[in-house]
């Protein structure tokens, strides 16, 4: 056991690990930045076209839920796959963590979005009737009620897609992405390198903590300072 | 101070739930002065809710028409309607706060969606919080507040663009009697200092007695008399008016719910 976690913490060991580790950091950040703003756009748009929303247009509302529902109903490996093309299309290559940018933000965008609704939903109806009593316009309460008022859910929201994106970027280690996921499969399943499979495991388990303790504390911060807590 | 302000001329509203329609507001006709302190009572679901946020349209009308001074509100553009909503200022009974702004922050929302200067809404918010007697919880959040102390912001935001109506959903019934009595105090001294009119809804004929000088009674949709209070308390002529005065007295002859209160 005392060699086996020797081998682990081991300086060959971590020289795979470390540069994977920064692949899958940089997919995940700049994947999660691209879901983040279309997915606020999305989530906002599904939010106030609903035939109950802002400004109510029922047929765009169904096509525009029915895509993101399509979407997220399909596995993500497959969405992976399936958009690989586009990726060469806009960044040149299929291979790398940089042409899986495009793929792992669209298996996200949807979910995200329907987080961002969900999040918005959540903001008790009579608010919104206060701010248009107020004469304020659309904008207004998007920006100036309902995204203030929903921002602790929203980064508690953002903390699991965050989360996700990781476990999905494995996924796409498996195709050629690079990062962690990659190495897990390379390493540990083709060749029983399990040393390099536990510290795989180790710096996953340790981001994730860090991402839940960090997103955690600052919703918690907010709503202690609106003395909601 | 005798001038005809508010017009609500036969005004019906259905409202569709799945394939029944049904009728919230039959044929409604008001008059309603300049600087009047007007209260519409009726039981649950008698459509007061309805005829309140019909005059500043958070729900259109089905037919007839409503006029404040010289506007048609169903005419109005949307901007023309944003502008003229900032003219009408509304209480609500669970207050609504936005719980992301401080006090300060409450008070100024509506001064910045009119487009205010920074400077302009600071001297506007800490003129309007000295006139509700909450200035020293500016910095406050709404979590940190009591229910009346809610209310008291809440009048201060319905107040800060200098409306000439003010109305009133049912804003004393989450508070208890004595808080109550403060705010309609408060609402009483507005309309006298501030001369605008007030329009309130409740189904507590003491904050009637207490607060307004006309008031109507709405049953089931319908207009079922109107008049100043004091004419409607000594001779009622509808069964709902009835019914609450019967129950007001029986409640009065119980000392220890101190005659009733807004609740």
């Amino acid at each position: 056991m005392r060699e086996f976690l020797a081998q682990v913490f081991s300086a060959e060991v971590w020289g795979y690990v470390l540069p994977a580790t920064w692949q899958t950091i940089y997919m995940t950040a700049i994947s999660t930045a691209i879901t983040i703003f279309f997915g606020l756009l999305f989530g906002i748009l599904l939010y106030i076209t609903d035939k109950d929303g802002l400004h109510p247009l029922p047929i765009f509302n169904k096509i525009f839920g029915a895509i993101i529902n399509s979407v997220l109903s399909l596995p993500s490996m497959i969405v992976i796959l399936l958009f690989l093309p586009l990726s060469k299309m806009i960044v040149g290559v299929s291979y790398g963590p940089k042409a899986f940018i495009v793929s792992l933000s669209i298996v996200c965008i949807p979910i995200f979005s329907r987080m961002v609704e969900n999040s918005v939903l959540e903001v008790a109806k009579g608010k919104v009737e206060a701010a248009k009593a107020m004469g304020a316009s659309n904008l207004d309460i998007i920006f100036k009620v309902m995204l203030p008022e929903s921002l602790p859910t929203l980064i508690r929201n953002f903390v699991v897609l965050t989360i996700t994106l990781i476990s999905i970027t494995a996924i796409a280690g498996s195709f050629g992405a690079g990062g962690l996921g990659e190495l897990a499969v390379r390493f540990g399943y083709h060749r029983y390198r399990s040393d390099i499979l536990a510290a795989v495991i180790i710096v996953l388990l340790v981001v994730v903590e860090c991402l839940q303790l960090f997103g955690a504390s600052i919703s918690k911060k907010i709503l202690k300072k609106r003395h909601l807590v | 101070m005798v001038a005809l302000f508010i017009e609500i001329k036969n005004v019906s509203k259905k409202f569709k739930n799945h394939d029944q329609e049904f009728d919230v507001l039959k044929d409604i006709n008001l008059e309603i002065q300049k600087g009047d302190i007007f209260g519409i009572i009726g039981f649950s679901g008698a459509g007061k809710s309805t005829l309140i946020r019909c005059i500043n349209r958070l729900e259109t009308v089905s037919s007839g028409t409503i006029h404040i001074g010289n506007h048609e509100i169903d005419k109005l553009s949307k901007k023309g309607m944003n502008l003229y909503r900032q003219k009408i200022g509304m209480i609500f009974q669970h207050f609504n706060l936005f719980d992301s702004r401080t006090v300060y922050g409450n008070v100024a929302f509506p001064l910045e969606v009119a487009g205010k200067s920074k400077q302009e809404i600071k001297r506007r918010v800490t003129e309007i919080l000295e006139l509700v007697n909450i200035s020293d919880k500016k910095d406050f959040y709404p979590g940190q507040l009591s229910g009346g102390q809610k209310q008291r912001v809440g009048i201060a935001r319905a107040l800060a663009n200098n409306p000439d109506i003010l109305l009133s959903d049912e804003a004393t019934s989450a508070l208890d009697p004595v808080t109550s009595l403060s705010v309609l105090d408060l609402l009483k001294d507005i309309n006298k200092k501030l001369g605008i009119t007030i329009i309130l809804i409740t189904h507590s004929l003491d904050v009637i007695k207490y607060t307004c000088n006309n008031m109507a009674v709405l049953e089931d949709g319908l207009i079922a008399e109107n008049g100043s209070v004091r004419k409607i308390f000594a001779k009622p002529s509808s069964e709902t008016a009835k019914v609450f005065i019967k129950n007001n007295a029986d409640l009065a002859k119980f000392d220890y719910l101190g005659g009733g209160d807004g609740i």
